[in-house]
């Protein structure tokens, strides 16, 4: 099998129409590259769920929950102190912090899981090294492809008729 | 909507391609140098930057007693300050999540620089507390860890909520401002010439690749953070007023100030993000993407805030005197008749009346008229902070203890020379990172149908 192509279009309409030509050429789409986030793309590639939310909910509660039995063992048990009268175990008064602070665990789980997904940090990638690569972020939209079979001519000639501007080889 | 002919309601250019809008974002940064403009306000702040330094530096080494404050009005300009800036910081972050939740889509432009604003002014706000602490070496006491006094923290007391507000705040901020700058750090690591700027770019971009994969991740975890950014900004806000209503004097006793003092940080921090957005459209030369309907928006929302904190305000002189207690009713006319009487009513004209003018869209359109109006709006807001802590605290229970408070030199340096640092953050900012998002607004281009046909 031959290495896969990285084409450039200058339209996210471009690039889907072009995509969906070759899919239906049997053709296998791995990845695309673009300045923002394309719906189509997304439905295209992104695993339909992915794990932030989950990893968020349960770290902000477990944190929150966390927090809160922190206060109540300190001011009910190892620190018992009277305040005016006031129960020692204040919950009104106790639901602010863990809320501050589920809130600020959650966020940093999401971060962490964000990037999990999305493997990063990796500053060195082998798309890096294609020179067409460095407008992925700025005004082109690029496309990842696998021929279908050993000779990537066809799948070349296809991506052109589709709009491509240019069609580069990936090699890892 | 009224507002003038323009090509696309919320681009200013009939064709605005995406290499263009890198170019006009990432240019200013990386092409040219900073300019006299940015030079000349640089070296303007850096006396305010310096007088910071030195008004933090002699309130730690010689004492709160450099303060105005006295054994009745124990609270000063370090808590107004505190409230103001802490409310200034707390719209950043709140306008960018509600529009994003609300799918506003001209946030695209003015959301960077109004969650960098939040950093500064959470930053700067955290400041007051600390300053304002009789022993400001012991407020790491405030945190729960173990040690050997056996000690805890006070869990009911209103300075222990502070301090976790405002460090989750900024934290949680800082990770929500980082998120959006990600894919724009790849960009300016693809534009970066110089061996340098791309090191330094790409390191901070951590490898983002602009995959459908990395951007089915981010939308998630971005719209989860706007989702979680609301309550948490209204929970920041609704806890200073707590260190005000969970205590017992007239006046500040009153179940409105959560909500209340939420709808001021909006309505000051809406001001300061016009300010802003005037002065960064005009020293970077984005009129193409800060058009005037987003000025025409943005003056929509403090109009309403305006009214919402005009029956705010009623609504605590109605309840003060509907209520019936004593002390409430006479502090509600010490507000009309006291010693700061003058101020109350600069408030009030500032606040309630001044921003009606812009119920006229030809005032909304006159970037001069709205930056005066966001000017005075954010000093009626510091007026209503101080004279909420002055007023309560110098007609309070105790007939014998009404004392008035007198301004001190410390307190003067303390409100102005924040405005510098501040200022200072912004200029330092603007000459590294884009100030405005970039890939946000390619999208709304690609979805105004501006970015046609690609680039020239």
């Amino acid at each position: 099998m031959s290495a896969p192509l990285l084409a450039e279009f200058d339209s996210p309409e471009a690039l889907v129409r072009a995509m969906r030509l070759a899919a239906a050429d049997g053709h296998r789409a791995l990845d695309a590259f673009t300045p923002f986030p394309v719906p189509d793309l997304t439905d295209a590639f992104a695993p339909k769920r992915n794990p932030v939310r989950p990893v968020m909910a349960l770290a902000g509660f477990g944190a929150a929950a966390a927090m809160y039995a922190l206060q109540w063992y300190s001011s009910v048990i190892d620190y018992p102190l009277n305040t005016g009268g006031r129960p020692l175990h204040s919950w009104p008064v106790f639901l602010l912090v863990p809320f501050e602070f589920g809130v600020l665990i959650a966020a940093i789980a999401g971060l962490i899981t964000l990037f999990w997904v999305c493997g990063l940090p990796r500053l060195h990638h082998p798309l890096f090294a294609i020179p067409q690569f460095e407008r992925a972020s700025q005004d082109r939209f690029l496309l990842l492809i696998a021929p279908k079979d050993a000779d990537a001519s066809a799948l070349r000639r296809s991506l052109e008729r589709a709009g491509a501007l240019l069609v580069a080889e990936m090699h890892p | 909507m009224s507002g003038p002919a323009q090509p696309h309601r919320w681009i200013d250019r009939d064709r605005l391609g995406y290499g263009e809008i890198c170019a006009a974002v990432a240019d200013p940064i990386q092409r040219r140098g900073p300019g006299r403009a940015w030079v000349i306000a640089f070296l303007g702040v850096m006396p305010l930057v310096l007088a910071t330094v030195v008004a933090i530096g002699a309130v730690l080494t010689v004492g709160i007693g450099l303060s105005g404050v006295n054994t009745t009005v124990v609270w000063g300009f370090s808590i107004a300050n505190y409230v103001w800036w802490i409310g200034i910081g707390n719209a950043g972050t709140l306008i960018s999540s509600m529009l994003l939740l609300t799918r506003q889509h001209w946030r695209a432009s003015i959301n960077r620089f109004a969650e960098a604003m939040t950093l500064f002014a959470a930053a700067i706000a955290g400041i007051f507390p600390i300053i304002h602490l009789g022993r400001p070496l012991y407020s790491y006491w405030l945190a729960p860890y173990p040690n050997t006094m056996d000690l805890w923290p006070q869990w009911r007391s209103a300075l222990v909520w502070d301090f976790w507000a405002i460090l989750s705040y900024l934290l949680f901020s800082l990770i929500f401002w980082f998120t959006g700058l990600l894919p724009d750090l790849a960009t300016m690591r693809d534009r970066a010439r110089s061996r340098v700027g791309r090191r330094i770019y790409g390191a901070l971009a951590l490898g983002w690749r602009g995959s459908a994969r990395h951007w089915a991740a981010y939308e998630t975890f971005h719209k989860t953070m706007a989702a979680l950014a609301v309550p948490l900004v209204c929970s920041v806000h609704s806890i200073v007023g707590l260190d005000f209503a969970a205590s017992l004097m007239p006046g500040w006793q009153e179940s409105i100030f959560p909500p209340y003092f939420v709808v001021g940080a909006m309505y000051s921090g809406f001001a300061m993000v016009v300010v802003l957005a005037i002065v960064i459209r005009w020293g970077l030369n984005l009129q193409a993407v800060i058009t005037p309907s987003h000025f025409d928006a943005m003056a929509k929302v403090m109009l309403f805030a305006s009214l919402v904190m005009t029956i705010s305000y009623a609504t605590e002189w109605f309840m003060g005197w509907y209520g019936g207690e004593h002390a409430d009713r006479t502090v509600i006319s010490y507000f009309f008749t006291g010693d700061y009487r003058w101020l109350y009513y600069s408030l009030l004209f500032c606040n309630c009346l001044a921003p009606q003018a812009l119920w006229f869209a030809r005032v909304r359109l006159n970037l001069w008229a709205l930056a005066i109006i966001s000017i005075v709006i954010n000093l009626g807001m510091w007026l209503e902070r101080i004279l909420i802590v002055w007023n309560t605290l110098s007609h309070g229970h105790a007939v014998s203890l009404w004392r008035t408070y007198h301004v001190s030199v410390y307190d003067v340096v303390i409100l102005i020379a924040p405005l510098g640092l501040f200022a200072f953050g912004f200029l330092v900012l603007a000459r590294i990172f884009p100030i405005v998002s970039i890939h946000e607004v390619s999208q709304l281009a690609h979805d105004e149908g501006a970015a046609r046909r690609g680039t020239a």
